[in-house]
Protein backbone atom coordinates (compact mmCIF):
# COMPACT_ATOMS: atom_id res chain seq x y z
CA UNK A 1 0.00 0.00 0.00
CA UNK A 2 2.63 2.56 1.04
CA UNK A 3 5.01 1.46 -1.72
CA UNK A 4 2.24 1.83 -4.28
CA UNK A 5 1.32 5.21 -2.86
CA UNK A 6 4.92 6.47 -2.93
CA UNK A 7 5.41 5.30 -6.51
CA UNK A 8 2.15 6.85 -7.66
CA UNK A 9 2.84 10.07 -5.80
CA UNK A 10 6.30 10.32 -7.33
CA UNK A 11 4.95 9.74 -10.82
CA UNK A 12 2.16 12.26 -10.29
CA UNK A 13 4.45 14.96 -8.91
CA UNK A 14 7.09 14.36 -11.57
CA UNK A 15 4.47 14.59 -14.31
CA UNK A 16 3.03 17.75 -12.79
CA UNK A 17 6.49 19.32 -12.69
CA UNK A 18 7.08 18.25 -16.27
CA UNK A 19 3.75 19.77 -17.28
CA UNK A 20 4.96 23.12 -15.99
CA UNK A 21 8.50 23.03 -17.26
CA UNK A 22 8.52 21.43 -20.69
CA UNK A 23 9.19 23.76 -23.61
CA UNK A 24 6.53 22.47 -25.99
CA UNK A 25 2.91 23.00 -25.15
CA UNK A 26 1.68 19.61 -26.39
CA UNK A 27 4.29 17.85 -24.27
CA UNK A 28 3.07 19.84 -21.28
CA UNK A 29 -0.48 18.71 -22.00
CA UNK A 30 0.56 15.07 -22.27
CA UNK A 31 2.55 15.30 -19.03
CA UNK A 32 -0.53 16.81 -17.41
CA UNK A 33 -2.50 13.77 -18.54
CA UNK A 34 0.00 11.53 -16.79
CA UNK A 35 -0.50 13.60 -13.64
CA UNK A 36 -4.29 13.22 -13.96
CA UNK A 37 -3.94 9.48 -14.44
CA UNK A 38 -1.61 9.23 -11.46
CA UNK A 39 -4.14 11.06 -9.32
CA UNK A 40 -6.87 8.71 -10.51
CA UNK A 41 -4.70 5.72 -9.59
CA UNK A 42 -4.10 7.15 -6.12
CA UNK A 43 -7.87 7.37 -5.66
CA UNK A 44 -8.15 3.75 -6.79
CA UNK A 45 -5.38 2.69 -4.42
CA UNK A 46 -7.23 4.40 -1.58
CA UNK A 47 -10.30 2.30 -2.38
CA UNK A 48 -12.32 5.11 -3.90
CA UNK A 49 -13.25 3.12 -6.97
CA UNK A 50 -15.90 5.41 -8.34
CA UNK A 51 -13.98 8.63 -7.83
CA UNK A 52 -10.81 7.15 -9.32
CA UNK A 53 -12.54 5.83 -12.41
CA UNK A 54 -14.54 9.01 -12.83
CA UNK A 55 -11.28 10.94 -12.59
CA UNK A 56 -9.81 8.80 -15.38
CA UNK A 57 -12.94 9.01 -17.51
CA UNK A 58 -13.40 12.74 -17.18
CA UNK A 59 -9.83 14.02 -17.04
CA UNK A 60 -7.92 11.54 -19.20
CA UNK A 61 -10.80 10.93 -21.57
CA UNK A 62 -12.38 14.33 -21.95
CA UNK A 63 -10.44 17.21 -20.42
CA UNK A 64 -7.13 16.07 -21.91
CA UNK A 65 -8.66 15.87 -25.38
CA UNK A 66 -10.16 19.31 -24.87
CA UNK A 67 -6.76 20.71 -23.93
CA UNK A 68 -4.90 19.20 -26.88
CA UNK A 69 -7.63 20.30 -29.26
CA UNK A 70 -7.46 23.82 -27.87
CA UNK A 71 -3.69 23.83 -28.33
CA UNK A 72 -3.93 22.50 -31.86
CA UNK A 73 -6.70 24.85 -32.96
CA UNK A 74 -4.89 27.90 -31.62
CA UNK A 75 -1.65 26.82 -33.31
CA UNK A 76 0.03 26.79 -29.93
CA UNK A 77 1.75 23.51 -30.72
CA UNK A 78 4.06 25.26 -33.16
CA UNK A 79 5.39 27.68 -30.57
CA UNK A 80 8.37 26.43 -28.68
CA UNK A 81 9.11 28.54 -25.65
CA UNK A 82 10.83 28.55 -22.34
CA UNK A 83 8.40 28.99 -19.51
CA UNK A 84 8.63 32.47 -18.14
CA UNK A 85 11.81 32.73 -16.07
CA UNK A 86 11.03 36.43 -15.72
CA UNK A 87 8.10 35.87 -13.41
CA UNK A 88 9.57 32.83 -11.66
CA UNK A 89 10.02 34.53 -8.31
CA UNK A 90 6.60 36.15 -8.07
CA UNK A 91 5.05 32.97 -9.42
CA UNK A 92 6.66 30.89 -6.72
CA UNK A 93 5.50 33.29 -4.03
CA UNK A 94 1.93 33.27 -5.31
CA UNK A 95 1.93 29.48 -5.61
CA UNK A 96 3.23 29.09 -2.05
CA UNK A 97 0.64 31.55 -0.76
CA UNK A 98 -2.18 29.70 -2.49
CA UNK A 99 -0.86 26.40 -1.17
CA UNK A 100 -0.68 27.80 2.37
CA UNK A 101 -4.26 29.05 2.23
CA UNK A 102 -5.56 25.76 0.82
CA UNK A 103 -3.55 23.70 3.29
CA UNK A 104 -4.85 25.80 6.17
CA UNK A 105 -8.41 25.44 4.95
CA UNK A 106 -8.06 21.67 4.57
CA UNK A 107 -6.35 21.15 7.91
CA UNK A 108 -8.90 23.14 9.88
CA UNK A 109 -11.95 21.85 8.01
CA UNK A 110 -14.52 19.56 9.54
CA UNK A 111 -13.73 16.83 7.00
CA UNK A 112 -10.16 16.38 8.16
CA UNK A 113 -11.32 15.65 11.69
CA UNK A 114 -13.56 12.75 10.70
CA UNK A 115 -12.05 9.50 11.90
CA UNK A 116 -10.81 7.49 8.91
CA UNK A 117 -11.02 4.14 10.63
CA UNK A 118 -14.64 3.72 9.58
CA UNK A 119 -14.88 0.76 7.22
CA UNK A 120 -15.83 1.89 3.71
CA UNK A 121 -19.20 0.64 2.46
CA UNK A 122 -19.07 -2.35 0.13
CA UNK A 123 -21.14 -1.01 -2.73
CA UNK A 124 -19.90 2.54 -2.97
CA UNK A 125 -21.20 3.35 -6.42
CA UNK A 126 -24.75 2.65 -5.39
CA UNK A 127 -24.40 4.67 -2.19
CA UNK A 128 -22.96 7.61 -4.08
CA UNK A 129 -25.91 7.43 -6.45
CA UNK A 130 -28.45 7.27 -3.63
CA UNK A 131 -26.80 10.16 -1.80
CA UNK A 132 -26.66 12.24 -4.97
CA UNK A 133 -30.35 11.79 -5.70
CA UNK A 134 -31.58 12.20 -2.14
CA UNK A 135 -29.54 14.43 0.10
CA UNK A 136 -27.62 16.31 -2.59
CA UNK A 137 -30.29 16.50 -5.24
CA UNK A 138 -30.50 20.31 -5.15
CA UNK A 139 -26.77 20.91 -5.77
CA UNK A 140 -26.96 18.30 -8.51
CA UNK A 141 -29.81 20.11 -10.20
CA UNK A 142 -28.03 23.44 -9.87
CA UNK A 143 -24.93 21.99 -11.50
CA UNK A 144 -27.11 20.54 -14.25
CA UNK A 145 -28.66 23.96 -14.83
CA UNK A 146 -25.23 25.56 -14.92
CA UNK A 147 -23.97 23.04 -17.44
CA UNK A 148 -27.05 23.58 -19.61
CA UNK A 149 -26.40 27.31 -19.52
CA UNK A 150 -22.78 26.71 -20.49
CA UNK A 151 -23.88 24.46 -23.33
CA UNK A 152 -26.32 27.03 -24.67
CA UNK A 153 -23.67 29.73 -24.31
CA UNK A 154 -21.20 27.67 -26.28
CA UNK A 155 -23.73 27.05 -29.02
CA UNK A 156 -24.50 30.77 -29.22
CA UNK A 157 -20.81 31.61 -29.40
CA UNK A 158 -20.37 29.14 -32.22
CA UNK A 159 -23.55 30.33 -33.95
CA UNK A 160 -22.11 33.59 -35.26
CA UNK A 161 -20.08 31.91 -37.97
CA UNK A 162 -23.11 30.07 -39.28
CA UNK A 163 -23.93 32.23 -42.36
CA UNK A 164 -20.38 32.00 -43.72
CA UNK A 165 -20.32 28.28 -43.15
CA UNK A 166 -23.64 27.90 -44.93
CA UNK A 167 -22.41 29.77 -47.97
CA UNK A 168 -19.32 27.61 -47.98
CA UNK A 169 -21.45 24.50 -47.87
CA UNK A 170 -23.71 25.77 -50.66
CA UNK A 171 -20.74 26.51 -52.88
CA UNK A 172 -19.10 23.13 -52.52
CA UNK A 173 -22.34 21.36 -53.05
CA UNK B 1 -30.16 -26.79 -14.56
CA UNK B 2 -32.81 -29.44 -14.91
CA UNK B 3 -32.96 -32.06 -12.14
CA UNK B 4 -33.30 -35.07 -14.47
CA UNK B 5 -29.99 -34.29 -16.07
CA UNK B 6 -27.93 -34.42 -12.88
CA UNK B 7 -25.38 -36.88 -14.27
CA UNK B 8 -24.89 -34.96 -17.50
CA UNK B 9 -25.28 -31.76 -15.52
CA UNK B 10 -22.44 -32.68 -13.17
CA UNK B 11 -20.13 -33.42 -16.07
CA UNK B 12 -21.16 -30.28 -17.90
CA UNK B 13 -20.59 -28.31 -14.74
CA UNK B 14 -17.07 -29.69 -14.48
CA UNK B 15 -16.25 -28.96 -18.13
CA UNK B 16 -17.78 -25.53 -17.72
CA UNK B 17 -15.58 -24.73 -14.76
CA UNK B 18 -12.45 -26.51 -16.05
CA UNK B 19 -10.38 -23.35 -16.38
CA UNK B 20 -11.46 -22.07 -12.98
CA UNK B 21 -10.57 -25.44 -11.42
CA UNK B 22 -7.21 -25.51 -13.20
CA UNK B 23 -6.52 -22.00 -11.99
CA UNK B 24 -7.27 -22.91 -8.36
CA UNK B 25 -5.23 -26.11 -8.69
CA UNK B 26 -2.21 -24.28 -10.09
CA UNK B 27 -2.35 -21.63 -7.38
CA UNK B 28 -2.75 -24.24 -4.64
CA UNK B 29 0.26 -26.20 -5.87
CA UNK B 30 2.73 -23.35 -5.91
CA UNK B 31 4.81 -22.45 -2.86
CA UNK B 32 3.27 -19.73 -0.71
CA UNK B 33 5.54 -16.79 -1.46
CA UNK B 34 5.06 -17.21 -5.21
CA UNK B 35 1.27 -17.59 -5.12
CA UNK B 36 0.52 -13.95 -5.84
CA UNK B 37 2.75 -14.09 -8.91
CA UNK B 38 1.09 -17.24 -10.26
CA UNK B 39 -2.30 -15.76 -9.54
CA UNK B 40 -1.49 -12.64 -11.56
CA UNK B 41 0.14 -14.60 -14.38
CA UNK B 42 -2.87 -16.89 -14.66
CA UNK B 43 -5.03 -13.83 -15.18
CA UNK B 44 -2.76 -11.98 -17.58
CA UNK B 45 -1.28 -14.73 -19.74
CA UNK B 46 -4.59 -16.21 -21.01
CA UNK B 47 -5.78 -12.75 -22.05
CA UNK B 48 -2.46 -12.07 -23.77
CA UNK B 49 -2.63 -15.43 -25.54
CA UNK B 50 -6.29 -15.88 -26.47
CA UNK B 51 -7.24 -12.53 -27.89
CA UNK B 52 -4.19 -11.96 -30.14
CA UNK B 53 -4.79 -15.54 -31.34
CA UNK B 54 -8.34 -14.56 -32.13
CA UNK B 55 -6.96 -11.49 -33.89
CA UNK B 56 -4.79 -13.69 -36.12
CA UNK B 57 -7.77 -15.88 -36.93
CA UNK B 58 -9.96 -12.85 -37.62
CA UNK B 59 -7.52 -11.32 -40.11
CA UNK B 60 -7.74 -14.47 -42.23
CA UNK B 61 -11.48 -14.67 -41.80
CA UNK B 62 -11.90 -11.03 -42.72
CA UNK B 63 -9.73 -11.20 -45.82
CA UNK B 64 -11.43 -14.40 -46.90
CA UNK B 65 -14.89 -12.98 -46.22
CA UNK B 66 -14.20 -9.71 -48.00
CA UNK B 67 -12.69 -11.66 -50.85
CA UNK B 68 -15.84 -13.73 -51.20
CA UNK B 69 -18.05 -10.64 -51.04
CA UNK B 70 -15.91 -9.02 -53.74
CA UNK B 71 -15.91 -12.16 -55.86
CA UNK B 72 -12.26 -13.15 -55.41
CA UNK B 73 -10.47 -15.81 -53.40
CA UNK B 74 -8.61 -13.95 -50.67
CA UNK B 75 -5.44 -15.40 -49.14
CA UNK B 76 -5.06 -19.06 -50.09
CA UNK B 77 -1.32 -19.62 -50.55
CA UNK B 78 0.18 -19.85 -47.06
CA UNK B 79 -0.82 -23.06 -45.30
CA UNK B 80 -4.10 -24.91 -45.70
CA UNK B 81 -6.86 -22.50 -46.80
CA UNK B 82 -4.44 -19.63 -46.21
CA UNK B 83 -4.68 -20.18 -42.47
CA UNK B 84 -0.99 -19.45 -41.87
CA UNK B 85 -1.27 -16.04 -43.51
CA UNK B 86 -1.12 -14.17 -40.15
CA UNK B 87 2.21 -15.87 -39.41
CA UNK B 88 3.58 -14.64 -42.70
CA UNK B 89 2.14 -11.18 -42.05
CA UNK B 90 3.66 -11.08 -38.58
CA UNK B 91 7.10 -12.13 -39.85
CA UNK B 92 6.89 -9.51 -42.56
CA UNK B 93 5.98 -6.82 -40.02
CA UNK B 94 8.85 -7.88 -37.76
CA UNK B 95 11.49 -7.86 -40.50
CA UNK B 96 10.43 -4.51 -41.94
CA UNK B 97 12.52 -1.44 -41.27
CA UNK B 98 11.14 0.77 -38.53
CA UNK B 99 10.90 4.17 -40.18
CA UNK B 100 10.45 7.31 -38.11
CA UNK B 101 10.04 10.62 -39.97
CA UNK B 102 12.95 13.01 -39.40
CA UNK B 103 10.77 15.79 -38.05
CA UNK B 104 8.66 13.44 -35.91
CA UNK B 105 8.49 13.82 -32.19
CA UNK B 106 10.50 10.72 -31.29
CA UNK B 107 9.29 9.92 -27.79
CA UNK B 108 5.59 10.53 -28.41
CA UNK B 109 5.80 8.72 -31.75
CA UNK B 110 7.29 5.74 -29.95
CA UNK B 111 4.82 5.77 -27.06
CA UNK B 112 1.60 6.04 -29.06
CA UNK B 113 1.38 2.40 -30.23
CA UNK B 114 2.33 1.19 -26.76
CA UNK B 115 -0.38 3.26 -25.08
CA UNK B 116 -3.02 2.09 -27.52
CA UNK B 117 -2.14 -1.60 -27.15
CA UNK B 118 -1.90 -1.45 -23.36
CA UNK B 119 -5.28 0.22 -23.03
CA UNK B 120 -6.78 -2.24 -25.51
CA UNK B 121 -5.59 -5.14 -23.36
CA UNK B 122 -6.58 -3.53 -20.05
CA UNK B 123 -10.29 -3.44 -20.81
CA UNK B 124 -10.40 -7.24 -20.97
CA UNK B 125 -9.86 -7.27 -17.22
CA UNK B 126 -13.56 -6.77 -16.53
CA UNK B 127 -15.04 -8.86 -19.35
CA UNK B 128 -16.75 -12.05 -18.14
CA UNK B 129 -15.77 -14.65 -20.74
CA UNK B 130 -17.45 -17.50 -18.87
CA UNK B 131 -19.14 -18.47 -15.63
CA UNK B 132 -16.79 -17.32 -12.82
CA UNK B 133 -14.32 -16.27 -15.47
CA UNK B 134 -13.83 -12.56 -14.97
CA UNK B 135 -10.21 -11.51 -14.55
CA UNK B 136 -10.84 -8.72 -12.06
CA UNK B 137 -14.02 -8.31 -10.03
CA UNK B 138 -14.82 -4.63 -9.91
CA UNK B 139 -18.03 -3.14 -8.58
CA UNK B 140 -17.69 -0.40 -11.14
CA UNK B 141 -16.48 -2.65 -13.95
CA UNK B 142 -18.37 -0.86 -16.70
CA UNK B 143 -16.97 2.46 -15.57
CA UNK B 144 -13.51 0.90 -15.70
CA UNK B 145 -14.13 -0.27 -19.25
CA UNK B 146 -15.08 3.18 -20.46
CA UNK B 147 -12.47 5.01 -18.39
CA UNK B 148 -9.64 2.92 -19.81
CA UNK B 149 -11.18 2.91 -23.26
CA UNK B 150 -11.22 6.70 -23.33
CA UNK B 151 -7.42 6.73 -23.14
CA UNK B 152 -7.43 5.39 -26.70
CA UNK B 153 -8.35 8.82 -28.00
CA UNK B 154 -5.24 10.24 -26.46
CA UNK B 155 -3.08 7.57 -28.07
CA UNK B 156 -4.64 8.39 -31.42
CA UNK B 157 -3.85 12.04 -30.88
CA UNK B 158 -0.27 11.19 -29.90
CA UNK B 159 0.16 9.12 -33.06
CA UNK B 160 -1.34 11.75 -35.32
CA UNK B 161 0.39 14.74 -33.85
CA UNK B 162 3.84 13.29 -33.36
CA UNK B 163 4.09 12.08 -36.97
CA UNK B 164 4.26 15.65 -38.29
CA UNK B 165 2.26 14.74 -41.32
CA UNK B 166 -0.85 16.56 -42.42
CA UNK B 167 -2.69 13.36 -43.25
CA UNK B 168 -1.80 11.94 -39.86
CA UNK B 169 -3.07 14.99 -38.06
CA UNK B 170 -6.19 15.16 -40.21
CA UNK B 171 -6.88 11.49 -39.57
CA UNK B 172 -6.30 11.92 -35.85
CA UNK B 173 -8.65 14.91 -35.67
CA UNK B 174 -11.30 12.99 -37.54
CA UNK B 175 -10.82 9.95 -35.37
CA UNK B 176 -11.00 11.89 -32.12
CA UNK B 177 -14.04 13.89 -33.22
CA UNK B 178 -15.72 10.65 -34.20
CA UNK B 179 -14.78 8.81 -31.02
CA UNK B 180 -15.97 11.64 -28.77
CA UNK B 181 -19.23 11.96 -30.69
CA UNK B 182 -20.03 8.27 -30.59
CA UNK B 183 -18.86 7.74 -27.04
CA UNK B 184 -21.95 9.63 -25.89
CA UNK B 185 -24.56 7.27 -27.42
CA UNK B 186 -22.32 4.30 -26.56
CA UNK B 187 -22.37 5.12 -22.85
CA UNK B 188 -25.97 6.32 -22.84
CA UNK B 189 -27.18 3.06 -24.37
CA UNK B 190 -25.41 1.12 -21.61
CA UNK B 191 -27.15 3.25 -19.00
CA UNK B 192 -30.46 1.60 -19.88
CA UNK B 193 -28.95 -1.77 -18.98
CA UNK B 194 -27.44 -0.41 -15.78
CA UNK B 195 -30.83 1.00 -14.78
CA UNK B 196 -32.55 -2.35 -15.23
CA UNK B 197 -29.80 -4.55 -13.81
CA UNK B 198 -29.08 -2.11 -10.99
CA UNK B 199 -25.35 -2.77 -11.04
CA UNK B 200 -22.17 -1.66 -12.77
CA UNK B 201 -20.48 -5.04 -12.42
CA UNK B 202 -20.45 -6.91 -15.78
CA UNK B 203 -20.65 -10.37 -14.20
CA UNK B 204 -23.76 -9.38 -12.26
CA UNK B 205 -25.35 -8.00 -15.42
CA UNK B 206 -24.78 -11.40 -17.05
CA UNK B 207 -26.23 -13.19 -14.04
CA UNK B 208 -29.32 -11.01 -14.23
CA UNK B 209 -29.89 -12.30 -17.78
CA UNK B 210 -28.93 -15.93 -17.19
CA UNK B 211 -32.36 -17.23 -16.23
CA UNK B 212 -35.06 -18.71 -18.46
CA UNK B 213 -38.81 -18.59 -18.99
CA UNK B 214 -39.58 -22.04 -20.33
CA UNK B 215 -36.68 -22.54 -22.68
CA UNK B 216 -36.26 -18.88 -23.60
CA UNK B 217 -33.60 -16.69 -21.97
CA UNK B 218 -34.08 -13.32 -20.29
CA UNK B 219 -31.58 -11.53 -22.48
CA UNK B 220 -32.02 -7.80 -22.56
CA UNK B 221 -31.96 -7.78 -26.34
CA UNK B 222 -35.42 -9.44 -26.25
CA UNK B 223 -37.05 -6.35 -24.75
CA UNK B 224 -38.01 -3.20 -26.67
CA UNK B 225 -35.49 -1.00 -24.89
CA UNK B 226 -32.85 -3.72 -25.04
CA UNK B 227 -33.28 -4.25 -28.76
CA UNK B 228 -33.02 -0.53 -29.49
CA UNK B 229 -30.14 -0.25 -27.04
CA UNK B 230 -28.31 -3.14 -28.63
CA UNK B 231 -28.55 -1.65 -32.12
CA UNK B 232 -27.47 1.76 -30.83
CA UNK B 233 -24.63 0.21 -28.86
CA UNK B 234 -23.26 -1.83 -31.75
CA UNK B 235 -23.55 1.08 -34.19
CA UNK B 236 -21.74 3.36 -31.76
CA UNK B 237 -19.22 0.59 -31.14
CA UNK B 238 -18.48 0.31 -34.84
CA UNK B 239 -17.91 4.05 -34.97
CA UNK B 240 -15.87 4.03 -31.77
CA UNK B 241 -13.48 1.45 -33.18
CA UNK B 242 -13.25 3.19 -36.58
CA UNK B 243 -14.85 0.23 -38.21
CA UNK B 244 -16.49 0.41 -41.63
CA UNK B 245 -18.83 2.17 -42.52
CA UNK B 246 -17.39 4.65 -40.03
CA UNK B 247 -13.78 4.11 -41.10
CA UNK B 248 -13.17 7.54 -42.52
CA UNK B 249 -10.40 8.41 -40.01
CA UNK B 250 -8.37 5.78 -41.80
CA UNK B 251 -9.96 6.08 -45.24
CA UNK B 252 -7.29 4.34 -47.27
CA UNK B 253 -8.41 6.02 -50.46
CA UNK B 254 -8.44 9.62 -49.20
CA UNK B 255 -6.09 10.13 -46.28
CA UNK B 256 -3.99 6.98 -46.66
CA UNK B 257 -4.76 5.29 -43.33
CA UNK B 258 -4.90 8.54 -41.35
CA UNK B 259 -3.06 8.68 -38.08
CA UNK B 260 -1.07 5.51 -38.68
CA UNK B 261 0.37 6.59 -42.04
CA UNK B 262 3.83 7.30 -40.62
CA UNK B 263 4.09 3.98 -38.80
CA UNK B 264 5.83 1.03 -40.33
CA UNK B 265 6.84 -2.47 -39.43
CA UNK B 266 5.82 -3.73 -36.04
CA UNK B 267 4.48 -0.45 -34.74
CA UNK B 268 1.93 -0.53 -37.55
CA UNK B 269 1.12 -4.10 -36.60
CA UNK B 270 0.57 -2.95 -33.02
CA UNK B 271 -2.00 -0.39 -34.16
CA UNK B 272 -3.67 -3.05 -36.23
CA UNK B 273 -3.70 -5.39 -33.25
CA UNK B 274 -5.09 -2.71 -30.96
CA UNK B 275 -7.87 -1.91 -33.38
CA UNK B 276 -9.01 -5.53 -33.52
CA UNK B 277 -8.62 -5.95 -29.77
CA UNK B 278 -10.92 -2.98 -29.31
CA UNK B 279 -13.46 -4.49 -31.67
CA UNK B 280 -13.40 -7.77 -29.72
CA UNK B 281 -13.61 -5.97 -26.40
CA UNK B 282 -16.49 -3.74 -27.34
CA UNK B 283 -18.30 -6.67 -29.00
CA UNK B 284 -17.69 -8.66 -25.84
CA UNK B 285 -19.20 -5.83 -23.83
CA UNK B 286 -22.18 -5.73 -26.16
CA UNK B 287 -22.62 -9.46 -25.63
CA UNK B 288 -22.32 -9.01 -21.88
CA UNK B 289 -24.83 -6.19 -21.75
CA UNK B 290 -27.48 -7.32 -24.19
CA UNK B 291 -26.87 -10.87 -25.40
CA UNK B 292 -26.67 -12.57 -22.03
CA UNK B 293 -22.88 -12.83 -21.89
CA UNK B 294 -21.86 -16.44 -21.44
CA UNK B 295 -25.39 -17.78 -20.90
CA UNK B 296 -26.84 -20.25 -23.38
CA UNK B 297 -29.47 -19.05 -25.87
CA UNK B 298 -31.90 -21.86 -24.92
CA UNK B 299 -32.13 -23.43 -21.49
CA UNK B 300 -31.38 -27.02 -22.59
CA UNK B 301 -28.24 -25.82 -24.38
CA UNK B 302 -26.71 -24.87 -21.04
CA UNK B 303 -24.84 -28.20 -21.01
CA UNK B 304 -22.42 -26.63 -23.47
CA UNK B 305 -19.75 -24.76 -21.47
CA UNK B 306 -20.31 -21.07 -20.88
CA UNK B 307 -17.00 -19.96 -22.38
CA UNK B 308 -17.89 -21.68 -25.66
CA UNK B 309 -21.08 -19.62 -25.76
CA UNK B 310 -19.22 -16.40 -25.13
CA UNK B 311 -16.73 -17.02 -27.91
CA UNK B 312 -19.43 -18.31 -30.27
CA UNK B 313 -21.35 -15.08 -29.77
CA UNK B 314 -18.14 -13.14 -30.26
CA UNK B 315 -17.51 -14.92 -33.57
CA UNK B 316 -21.03 -14.09 -34.73
CA UNK B 317 -20.41 -10.43 -33.91
CA UNK B 318 -17.06 -10.46 -35.73
CA UNK B 319 -18.62 -12.05 -38.79
CA UNK B 320 -21.35 -9.41 -38.75
CA UNK B 321 -18.70 -6.70 -38.62
CA UNK B 322 -16.93 -8.26 -41.61
CA UNK B 323 -20.21 -8.55 -43.48
CA UNK B 324 -21.05 -4.91 -42.79
CA UNK B 325 -17.57 -3.83 -43.88
CA UNK B 326 -17.92 -5.71 -47.13
CA UNK B 327 -21.32 -4.32 -48.03
CA UNK B 328 -21.67 -0.72 -46.83
CA UNK B 329 -20.00 2.36 -48.32
CA UNK B 330 -18.08 4.80 -46.18
CA UNK B 331 -19.92 7.77 -44.67
CA UNK B 332 -18.96 11.38 -45.26
CA UNK B 333 -17.75 13.50 -42.34
CA UNK B 334 -20.91 15.63 -42.15
CA UNK B 335 -23.15 12.55 -42.43
CA UNK B 336 -21.15 10.97 -39.63
CA UNK B 337 -21.57 13.92 -37.27
CA UNK B 338 -25.23 14.46 -38.16
CA UNK B 339 -25.94 10.81 -37.53
CA UNK B 340 -24.24 10.90 -34.14
CA UNK B 341 -25.79 14.05 -32.76
CA UNK B 342 -29.15 14.21 -34.48
CA UNK B 343 -30.10 10.56 -34.53
CA UNK B 344 -28.02 8.40 -32.19
CA UNK B 345 -28.06 10.77 -29.22
CA UNK B 346 -31.84 11.44 -29.17
CA UNK B 347 -32.53 7.76 -29.69
CA UNK B 348 -30.23 6.83 -26.81
CA UNK B 349 -32.08 9.29 -24.57
CA UNK B 350 -35.44 7.89 -25.69
CA UNK B 351 -34.13 4.43 -24.95
CA UNK B 352 -33.22 5.51 -21.42
CA UNK B 353 -36.74 6.82 -20.86
CA UNK B 354 -38.11 3.56 -22.22
CA UNK B 355 -35.96 1.54 -19.83
CA UNK B 356 -37.19 3.68 -16.95
CA UNK B 357 -40.82 3.07 -17.92
CA UNK B 358 -40.11 -0.66 -18.26
CA UNK B 359 -38.51 -0.70 -14.82
CA UNK B 360 -41.33 1.03 -12.98
CA UNK B 361 -44.43 -0.39 -14.63
CA UNK B 362 -46.03 -2.96 -12.29
CA UNK B 363 -45.75 -6.71 -12.84
CA UNK B 364 -48.60 -9.16 -13.48
CA UNK B 365 -49.94 -10.98 -16.51
CA UNK B 366 -51.85 -8.10 -18.08
CA UNK B 367 -49.22 -5.54 -17.29
CA UNK B 368 -46.36 -7.55 -18.78
CA UNK B 369 -48.18 -7.49 -22.12
CA UNK B 370 -49.10 -3.84 -21.72
CA UNK B 371 -45.54 -3.02 -20.74
CA UNK B 372 -44.34 -4.52 -23.99
CA UNK B 373 -46.79 -2.48 -26.03
CA UNK B 374 -46.05 0.79 -24.21
CA UNK B 375 -42.29 0.38 -24.44
CA UNK B 376 -42.40 -0.60 -28.10
CA UNK B 377 -44.41 2.52 -28.84
CA UNK B 378 -41.96 4.65 -26.85
CA UNK B 379 -39.09 3.39 -29.00
CA UNK B 380 -40.70 3.03 -32.41
CA UNK B 381 -42.58 6.35 -32.63
CA UNK B 382 -39.52 8.57 -31.99
CA UNK B 383 -37.52 6.35 -34.35
CA UNK B 384 -39.93 6.88 -37.22
CA UNK B 385 -40.40 10.56 -36.38
CA UNK B 386 -36.64 11.19 -36.19
CA UNK B 387 -35.93 9.32 -39.39
CA UNK B 388 -38.71 11.18 -41.24
CA UNK B 389 -37.67 14.51 -39.73
CA UNK B 390 -34.05 14.11 -40.74
CA UNK B 391 -35.08 13.02 -44.21
CA UNK B 392 -37.28 16.07 -44.68
CA UNK B 393 -36.14 18.52 -47.34
CA UNK B 394 -33.54 16.11 -48.63
CA UNK B 395 -33.90 14.51 -51.99
CA UNK B 396 -32.43 11.07 -52.22
CA UNK B 397 -31.41 10.39 -55.77
CA UNK B 398 -28.78 8.62 -57.69
CA UNK B 399 -25.43 10.24 -57.32
CA UNK B 400 -24.01 12.01 -60.35
CA UNK B 401 -20.29 11.70 -60.77
CA UNK B 402 -19.26 14.99 -62.28
CA UNK B 403 -15.69 14.18 -63.15
CA UNK B 404 -15.54 10.44 -63.41
CA UNK B 405 -18.07 10.22 -66.23
CA UNK B 406 -16.87 13.09 -68.40
CA UNK B 407 -13.88 11.37 -69.96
Amino acid sequence: MTVAFILLALITVAAAVAAMSMPRLVHCALALVVAFAGLGCIFLALGAEFVGLAQLLVYVGAVAILIVFAILLTRGSEISMRPGARSAFSGTVIALAVFAVLAHAVMTSRVSRIATTVAPPSNRVQEIGVELLHQYVLPLEVIGLLLTAVLIGAVILAWREKPAAEQEGARTR
Amino acid sequence: MNVSFTMAGGLAERVDQIFVTLDHWAVAHTPGPLQWLVQILLIVVPILAVFPGLFALTTVLERKGLGRIQNRYGPNRVGPYGLLQPVADGLKALTKEDLVPRTADGVVHYLAPLVIVVTAFLVYAVLPVGRNMTAVHLNAGLLFFFAIGSATELAVFMAGWSSRNKYSLLGAMRAIAQMISYEVPLILSTIAVIMIAGTLAPEKIVLAQASYTGIFPHWYVFTPWGFAGFLLFMTAAAAETNRSPFDLPEGESEIIAGYIVEYSGFKFALFFLAEYLEIFAVSGLGITLFLGGWSAPLSFLAVIPSWIWFFAKLMVMICTFIWVRGTLPRLRMDQLMNFAWKFMLPMALVDMVCAGVWRFLPGGALWSVLRWVICTVIVVVPYVALARGLQMGKKVEQRVYRYAEEG
